[in-house]
């Protein structure tokens, strides 16, 4: 068995509103950022998981992520894994 | 008839609705612990409160799911038994998939709590039959993430087949979107399930269900049920 280490990104599925981060958005153009856009805020989660190799340990995730992690009805997640 | 109220770690208006349905109603009514492993029998209606289970943490409801109690809140509700889920239960039934849709955090970002007019779109369910149709009654709000989402297909689906059961409305049951206090699409402010079973809605008929509260608006909701087990 081989130890990874996750790191997952969850945000808002493209296409539903971001409050959060449009509300960051308008208040950084109020303190003269004009030049930043498209701000979306999301969830960060890392996490350490046991697996036969990377393949079967992405796999894990895959179905944790859709399972509880994330949800799927409204947020895209990305994981990203390395060897521990 | 009988009801079940489930109290999650969090859970805080699990008592109001043991009230509203014990108290107010006359029904029986027992208190069901998120660790239990069956329902007792004789239950013909649970209650998922609201509240904030297990902190809310991950996302509202997304942990309650996997409490025991649920496996057996989803068997009953497949069996054809009767589930409300108020504010956070609604949450948590979307999240146990029982529910089409999630709740998103309000448009406003703002925790809204204060009373809002709900306009009665569909009285034939079990749980509104003593409404009339189009009836507006008063019925407070408390949450941050209230704003019902769902994709375009979902929407047609519960809009063709009349399960959206109220909408945020005027007090004379205008919709429109200076009425809809959290960005729910199209004014939703509650929906079942295809088969009329499952209610879940984000305002709390069970805080208004004795006028020395203020108003009892919300206790038709559970004479609808009572009627409909008679």
């Amino acid at each position: 068995m081989q130890n990874y280490l996750a790191e997952i990104k969850i945000t808002l599925r493209q296409g539903i509103l971001d409050v959060q981060g449009k509300t960051v958005e308008n208040s950084l153009k109020a303190i003269d950022f004009p030049m930043i856009s498209s701000v979306r805020i999301g969830k960060f989660v890392t996490l350490a998981v046991s697996a036969e190799n990377k393949e079967k340990a992405l796999e894990i995730l895959d179905a944790a992520c859709k399972g509880l992690i994330a949800n799927p009805i409204i947020e895209d997640y990305f994981i990203d894994i390395k060897e521990a | 008839m009988k009801f079940g109220v489930v109290t999650f770690p969090g859970s805080n208006c699990d008592h109001d609705a043991i009230f509203a349905t014990g108290s107010m109603l006359g029904a029986d009514v027992v208190n069901l612990w998120h660790k239990d492993t069956s329902i007792p029998n004789g239950i013909d209606c649970i209650i998922l409160p609201g509240g904030f289970s297990y902190g809310d943490y991950l996302r509202c409801g997304a942990i309650a799911r996997f409490s025991p109690i649920m496996k057996e809140v989803v068997d009953f509700a497949n069996k054809g038994g009767y589930v409300m889920g108020i504010c956070n239960g609604f949450q948590v039934l979307t999240e146990a998939g029982l529910l089409p849709g999630a709740l998103l955090r309000n448009e406003s970002l703002h925790f809204i709590c204060k009373d809002v007019y709900l306009k009665t779109i569909n009285n034939s369910s079990a749980f509104t039959n003593k409404l009339a149709l189009d009836q507006v009654i008063r019925i407070p709000i408390a949450h941050g993430e209230g704003n019902y989402f769902a994709d375009p297909d979902t929407i047609k689906e519960l809009e063709d087949n009349n399960r959206v059961i109220f909408r945020y409305s005027s007090p004379d049951g205008i919709v429109e979107q200076e009425f809809n206090p959290n960005g729910s699409i199209n004014n939703i402010a509650g929906i079942i399930n295809d088969k009329g079973n499952v209610l879940g809605m984000m305002p709390h008929p069970e805080r208004y269900s004795d006028k020395r509260l203020g108003c009892d608006d919300g206790i038709a909701m559970f004479e609808s049920l009572n009627s409909f087990f008679k």
